[in-house]
């Protein structure tokens, strides 16, 4: 299975700008697999993005919208995007501030599927 | 100071590892003296990081203080350690009851009532939930007396009438929510496909979910948060800040894309810089 997330992690770091990608457990937000360039830390990026999809799961919930499918945080110097893969699964990209934010969904989406 | 919090200081300070500081937060939590009774919960849970009892006592205080966000995660903490944990479940309860998920609030409290079927508390919570009993008081979560006012209601804390903060826009009765950073609502409403409102629910979940942005921005060296979109498998949400003082809140459904849900977005927020400026 992990050699299944790796390529998955392979095809989406090979889009321009993005920084990284890696698999995060929701429940305790520990990483499963992971691709990242020098700098990141992928344990604070596992933790913080599995605790900001919890809070987005259930205000959504809450809104009627049903669970999250994907993800977006826009920030000054880059962006986070995430879709929930099978198994309690997070597929997780960062990305520089200009990347082909639908190209990078395209991406996760398909890992995700892969890896469920 | 009384004796009894004297007694307990002192007690703490000569065997700071002690668990007399369960009691001592407790004491100051029904003196209503939060900010020192936080400071005992925090010293015990620095000793004591896998203490069930300990997460339960700060989020009592947590939920005091009306920050149910973070309380939420204190008694899911707590369930985590000590599955059986009533005072947590009761915490739940209350916590969904606050937000209207009412079938949240009865599964906790009927957990709760499994492990403790004689606890009166329980019988009382779920008449409240059941609205055959009066809200305040019962479904505090407290092992003792409980001692936090009656928590604002959508009556006491009624919204501005959204023609003030988003005149003229699509959706201003059932999809815009203007927040201040307490996530408390100050214009707009928000309903579910079937016409539910659900707007004091969603904000009170709100604030955690910017506060959670901005520290994943923060710490992984991303600047400020400038927005969250997000996919639903029934309609498309933004969230953003059109101050630094408040948040906006955009739903569609799906039909509407992601991109120009974020153009319906720098819209509204620029009606709601509007409006908080006229509000001086």
């Amino acid at each position: 299975m992990s050699a299944v997330y790796l390529r998955s992690l392979d095809l989406i770091t090979r889009v321009r700008g993005v920084r990284g990608a890696m698999v995060v457990a929701r429940s305790d937000g520990l990483v499963v697999a992971e691709q990242l360039m020098e700098g990141i830390k992928g344990s604070t990026v596992a933790a913080l993005t599995a605790s900001l999809a919890g809070r987005l799961h259930r205000a959504m919930v809450a809104a009627g919208l049903g669970p999250s499918q994907f993800w977006h945080l826009q920030c000054e110097q880059g962006a986070v995007l995430a879709v929930p893969a099978g198994d309690g699964l997070l597929m997780v990209a960062v990305t520089e501030p200009e990347v082909n934010v639908g190209l990078v969904r395209l991406e996760l989406l398909r890992a995700a599927e892969a890896a469920a | 100071m009384s004796e009894d919090v004297k007694t307990l200081s002192a007690e703490l300070a000569r065997d700071p590892q002690s668990l007399v500081f369960l009691r001592l937060g407790e004491l100051l939590r029904q003196k209503r003296q939060f900010d020192a009774a936080a400071r005992i919960a925090l010293h015990g849970l620095e000793r004591h990081q896998h203490l069930a009892d300990a997460h339960d006592l700060y989020a009592r205080i947590l939920a005091d203080r009306h920050d149910y966000e973070h309380a939420f995660d204190e008694w899911d903490m707590t369930l985590r350690i000590a599955p059986h944990h009533t005072g947590a479940l009761k915490g739940l309860a209350f916590l969904y009851f606050k937000v209207g998920d009412l079938g949240q609030a009865e599964s906790h409290l009927q957990a709760a009532h499994r492990i403790a079927p004689d606890d009166p508390s329980i019988a009382q919570a779920f008449a409240v939930i059941r609205g055959e009993a009066p809200s305040s008081g019962a479904m505090l979560p407290s092992p003792d007396d409980p001692v936090a006012e009656p928590l604002p209601s959508a009556e006491t804390v009624a919204p501005l009438p959204e023609t003030r903060v988003f005149a003229g826009l699509e959706g201003a009765q059932e999809g815009l929510l203007l927040l201040d950073a307490a996530g408390l609502v100050l214009g707009g409403a928000l309903k579910t496909p079937e016409g539910g409102d659900v707007t004091e629910a969603v904000a009170a979940y709100l604030a955690g979910v910017s506060y959670e942005a901005a520290r994943t921005a923060k710490l992984l060296g991303l600047g400020g948060w400038r927005g969250l979109s997000a996919e639903g498998q029934s309609g498309h949400v933004h969230v953003g800040q059109p101050t630094a003082e408040s948040m906006l809140l955009v739903v569609r459904d799906r039909s509407v894309p992601l991109g120009r849900l974020g153009l319906l977005a720098q819209r509204a927020a620029q009606a709601a810089r509007r409006w908080l400026e006229r509000q001086g």
